[in-house]
């Protein structure tokens, strides 16, 4: 079987300048995969490429095989669903929230598939009733995660998820999701600008630095002391 | 009781420059600067209007459709040129405002036409032409800006649909229904309050002209309801050309202003 995501010397544009640069990556079916790098490196453009908010060329992203420029775009979104920095919870309960892209679909979740989602990402059913206005920046991070989750996702692609939550939350959320990862056999691409988290959950980094894929490999590699990884520089401060 | 002779139209209107006259008086008085701009304002009123009442005397007489036809589709493309400007930042906005415009109007005044309320005469379909296109004007500008804001302010909340695999037009409804909303409430108020609050334009002059008042209420009643119903057409057009301005065929927003 081939690889989850395939992108393949994907160079991008915009307003004439390169954000992208010959970028090539592959990540398993499975796999969690960091998108580490300094803000402004294109990690976030790559990631909207994959499920694309941002067109990206023909025949350069390929998900389970398929030129996602041929996906019909609607099923693309739900095969690679996405979980942004920010969360937008729309008014209204969670519940509501949760079957938000299924209803999109006209088929609302039922009250116990709510329940299992809710219990996918550590949160009790009773708060299902909840109004989503209420909730903490953790709480409503991983009803934004279930709500990916209703629409049935092959791949999830994280958007510097944690970086609005406090250390204890964040690292909940790295649990919760290293559970998905196992449980549901999820292929995760999580971009982050923190080498520590990185090294924490991820099975495999790709260094991103001005649109190039500059270091790859696993942490354990890759931040070995005295090894001669960009990455170990980027992690100590001393990356040009 | 005792009344004064009233003089002929022409002596009126040089007698009513006397309260120019005093404005200018008042301007200089207090050093407001706005001297130059009455007199300007007040020579362009006279000559915009005599070559209106001119034109309009032309076009009564001749009596031709095709003549009405062409005055309509000059006000309406004026007033969309006007709401297009109004509306800067929304992709396309001239032919985004007179496509709206046109669509309310054109609707508006057929329906009139259909139902005879008014007949298709330059009498009574020139003037009332006038009210529409101006209202129409005025809610296509309103919806327009509101779509452009909301969009641009609510970009995180649309990308979030989006990504959750909503059309363009599903991640946007929340927005066009606030856009089309403050476009028509306008209109709605003052619907409501009409002749509590002032006596409107089309009632005062058909009462100054000798009319009874009740038949100059009915009239302003019409003019009310045709009002309401041109900001919901043309609202509706300006609401559903404008949001899709800012998206691609791909369901990806596309233009956002910096």
């Amino acid at each position: 079987m081939g690889p989850a995501i395939r992108i393949q010397n994907l160079t991008l544009y915009r307003n004439e300048q390169r954000v992208l640069d010959d970028v090539s990556i592959e990540i398993a079916g499975g796999e969690l995969v960091c998108l580490l790098g300094p803000s402004g490196g294109g990690k976030s453009s790559l990631l909207r490429c994959i499920n694309r908010l941002t067109e990206p060329p023909a025949g350069t992203i390929f998900l389970g095989g398929e030129d996602v420029t041929s996906i019909d775009v609607l099923s693309l979104r739900r095969q690679a669903g996405m979980v942004f920095q920010q969360v937008v919870l729309y008014p209204g309960s969670v519940a509501e929230n949760v079957s938000f892209g299924t209803a999109l679909q006209n088929r609302p979740l039922p009250n116990d598939e709510i329940a299992r989602l809710l219990a996918l990402v550590d949160l009790p059913s009773d708060l299902a009733e909840q109004d989503s206005q209420t909730l903490s920046g953790g709480q409503a991070q991983r009803v934004a995660i279930a709500r990916t989750l209703a629409t049935e996702p092959s791949a999830i692609l994280l958007d510097e998820p944690t970086s609005a939550l406090d250390p204890a939350a964040t690292r909940r959320v790295e649990e919760t999701m290293l559970k998905l990862q196992q449980a549901l056999g999820l292929t995760l691409l999580w971009v982050t600008h923190l080498p520590e988290q990185a090294q924490r959950i991820a099975d495999r980094i790709y260094l991103l630095d001005k649109g190039r894929v500059v270091d790859e490999g696993k942490p354990e590699h890759l931040f070995r002391p005295g090894s001669d990884h960009l990455t170990a520089d980027f992690a100590a401060g001393e990356m040009d | 009781m005792f009344e004064l002779p009233v003089m002929n139209e022409l002596t009126r209107v040089l007698a009513s420059l006397f309260l120019v006259l005093m404005a200018a008086l008042i301007s200089r008085w207090q050093h407001l600067d706005l001297e130059k701009q009455m007199l300007v304002a007040v020579v362009r009123a006279f000559i915009q209007l005599t070559l209106i009442g001119y034109a309009l005397t032309y076009i009564f007489d001749i009596d031709n459709p095709l003549a009405i036809l062409l005055i309509l589709s000059i006000m309406t493309l004026i007033a969309g040129y006007t709401s297009g400007n109004r509306a800067a930042g929304v992709p396309h906005a001239r032919p985004v405002a007179l496509l709206s415009i046109s669509m309310g109007v054109f609707l508006t005044l057929g329906l009139l036409v259909a139902l005879r309320v008014f007949s298709f005469t330059p009498q009574q379909i020139i003037p009332i032409a006038g009210i529409v296109i101006g209202n129409s004007m005025n809610v296509c500008s309103l919806v327009m800006r509101r779509i452009k804001d909301e969009v641009n302010g609510r970009r995180l909340e649309i990308e979030t649909a989006l990504a959750l695999g909503a059309t363009r037009r599903q991640a946007s409804d929340p927005y066009l229904k606030m856009a089309l909303q403050s476009g028509m409430m306008p209109i709605i108020d003052s619907t409501k309050t009409v002749g509590l609050i002032q006596l409107p334009g089309a009632m005062t002059g058909m009462i100054l002209a000798g009319a009874l008042p009740l038949e100059a209420v009915q009239l302003q009643m019409i003019v009310m309801y045709m009002l309401i119903g041109a900001a919901a057409f043309t609202g509706l057009g300006a609401a559903f050309l404008s949001y899709r301005q800012f998206f691609n065929k791909t369901h990806q927003l596309v233009s956002l202003e910096s």
